[in-house]
């Protein structure tokens, strides 16, 4: 079982940076425009099904789709936010109320994506998987799909975080996401840097989504469980902290992966639950959360 | 005198004959009404009490639970494991104290998180006692296949469904009018207010969490066995946080029969389109979720007074239209 331990851990690691990847769109989506997407992991689902559908309609290599899917959903998620949800932040009397709102107007867009899509694309598994060859890593062997997965997922999140944290427009999200109303008085478009990291929040689960596609087999099902992972990491990490999330992603996928390997796959959830309750209540802000 | 004034000179006497006539009406159906129809009847019953105890709490006090998918489920569990040992009045009771110990304790630990963590933290109990639920049942007691509560009279069920509905309303109604109620929307509109004002909100919170919850595990138990197959998954299914909350804003929270006229319209719906439609009519059901939260805000019942207005305005101009066309003739 102990010689078990670093294989475990570093698949735990592995799996953790797509968690983290995923965790810190909704995490950009809920620091910044105040939405609790529970809808997150749908937009994942509608990208893997694209990814399957372009590939095997079209014969685009799924490796490429993102540059079209990404786009795609970058767009869908602008529009949701210029449209709807600014409608609905004009419409609420006071932000607490807002985020309610918000929360279940999401629940509503979970049902219209997740069986938009069932109508679509039925309920039965799609095998799209490239790159399966094994290669050996640190004494373990990992699927190639995997490796590259993960060195993806690493570097865009440490581009969305240098974004983030050295650029003018990376200021202006952060000024907008601590006072809206006084970065808009100095001059920053806030609605459009709302819609604008609301898109990128969805383009960030559209690329996981796709990565994937590559390795497990895939089905209009797959959102709801990814959502519910990621609430948990963005709430382990603190909601709107994005280098938290991303922490807590690779906490999540190390736990995941020693409650499977050790105890019972089917614990894992009970296990993520068990976590994010006893964390909220001995520190509600979570592991780098301010507030 | 005719109807129109004389309903407004007597407003309570014609809502307590409309009460009494719709109370009738549930109450008689058993002895003409078929299987289906009672059966629809028990379920919008069965929403109604989910609706109007989630808004009891949650929309008078903004904090938002989604853990009525929880209390029902703790309610059909108890059914489904407690069934022929005890007699069903008693495993009811028995599911509605089951569900207010569980939100006692949710309440005692969670009630100071803030809006959105209260959310999180009770979804994500939905989810915590759905799966581990699931595990004991299957792995540990070994129910592999779930349970099977044998076929009961309908009629029986819906006159257990509709006499706690008549509690819950009656509870709730007077719990509205007490300083428990005012308390509660005073800690809606600011709860630092409240507390300077004396209120003990903790308390106050906590006690009318837990009450809510009495009668949706009790309902839970009651209707558990019209699904005749129980299993962990399906009791705590956590559509059913979000369908109560639907219909409550649907039907509107600032009066009592809010979401009452949500819970009918969308309990209609649901049994009879559902099964037919299951995909289409899941996705109405995110669209008009979206619709009713962005255009809806104060529900069906929020549009009455402005609908009223509108009518007193085209009245009186029409009114006004006659009589400036009177002088002109003269």
């Amino acid at each position: 079982m102990i010689e078990a331990l670093p294989r475990l851990i570093v698949t735990g690691i592995m799996d953790g940076t797509i968690y983290g990847l995923l965790a810190m769109g909704l995490t950009l989506q809920y620091g910044v425009c105040q939405v609790l997407n529970i809808a997150h992991g749908e937009f994942l689902m509608l990208a893997a099904m694209l990814t399957w559908t372009l590939s095997a309609a079209f014969g685009i290599s799924p490796l490429l789709v993102v540059a079209i899917i990404g786009p795609l959903l970058f767009g869908l998620g602008f529009l949701l936010q210029t449209t709807l949800f600014k409608a609905l932040k004009a419409r609420a009397p006071s932000p607490p109320v807002f985020e309610g709102n918000a929360l279940l107007v999401a629940f509503g867009l979970f049902y219209i994506i997740s069986f938009v899509a069932r109508i679509s694309w039925g309920a039965r598994d799609y095998v799209n998987t490239i790159l399966t060859d094994r290669v050996s890593f640190l004494g373990a062997s990992f699927t190639l799909n995997q490796m590259i997965a993960c060195v993806i997922a690493v570097a865009i999140g440490v581009a969305v975080y240098l974004f983030l944290s050295r650029t003018r427009q990376g200021r202006a999200i952060r000024a907008t996401a601590e006072d809206p109303a006084t970065a808009g008085l100095m001059g920053v478009n806030t609605n459009m840097i709302l819609a604008f990291s609301f898109g990128l929040g969805a383009l960030l689960a559209a690329i996981v989504g796709i990565m994937m596609s590559w390795r497990n087999p895939i089905s209009t099902y797959i959102g709801f469980n990814n959502t519910v992972i990621a609430l948990v990491v963005v709430t382990l990490g603190g909601l709107g902290s994005v280098p938290g999330s991303f922490i807590a992603g690779i906490l999540i996928g190390i736990v995941s992966r020693l409650v499977s390997g050790l105890w019972e796959p089917l614990l894992i959830v009970p296990v993520y639950y068990a976590i994010l309750m006893v964390l909220l209540l001995v520190k509600p802000v979570g592991l780098l959360g301010k507030r | 005198m005719n109807i129109a004034s004389f309903a407004s000179a007597h407003k309570k006497l014609v809502t307590a004959g409309f009460i009494l006539l719709v109370l009738i009406f549930l109450a008689t159906l058993p002895l003409y009404g078929n299987d289906y129809y009672i059966n629809l009847l028990t379920t919008i019953l069965m929403y109604t009490i989910l609706a109007v105890s989630w808004a009891m709490f949650s929309g008078a006090t903004g904090y938002m639970s989604l853990a009525t998918a929880a209390f029902f489920g703790v309610g059909i569990m108890a059914m489904a494991f407690l069934y022929g040992t005890l007699p069903f009045p008693v495993i009811v009771v028995i599911g509605g104290v089951l569900a207010s110990a569980l939100a006692f304790l949710i309440g005692l630990v969670t009630l100071r998180l803030k809006g959105i963590y209260f959310a999180i933290f009770t979804f994500g109990f939905v989810m915590f006692i759905s799966q581990t639920a699931y595990y004991t049942d299957v792995n540990i007691l070994g129910n592999a296949w779930g349970h099977e509560l044998p076929l009961m009279d309908p009629g029986m069920l819906h006159y257990a469904m509709l006499g706690l509905t008549v509690m819950t309303l009656l509870t709730i109604y007077f719990i509205r009018r007490s300083r428990y109620g005012l308390a509660l929307l005073s800690i809606g509109g600011s709860e630092e207010a409240a507390e300077h004002m004396g209120i003990n909100t903790t308390m106050t919170k906590i006690v009318l969490f837990t009450i809510s919850s009495v009668f949706m595990g009790a309902a839970g138990a009651i209707y558990a066995p019209a699904l005749i197959h129980v299993e962990a998954r399906i009791a705590f299914n956590v559509f059913n946080s979000f369908v109560p909350i639907l219909m409550a804003i649907f039907g509107g929270m600032g009066q009592l029969y809010g979401p009452v006229v949500g819970a009918a319209v969308f309990g209609y719906l649901d049994r009879t389109l559902r099964v037919e439609l299951q995909e289409y009519f899941m996705l109405a059901f995110g669209i008009i979720l979206v619709a009713v939260i962005l255009f809806l805000p104060n529900g069906i019942v929020g549009l009455l007074p402005t609908l009223q207005e509108r009518l007193r305005r085209l009245t009186a101009r029409l009114r006004k239209g006659g009589e400036t066309e009177q002088h002109a003739n003269t």
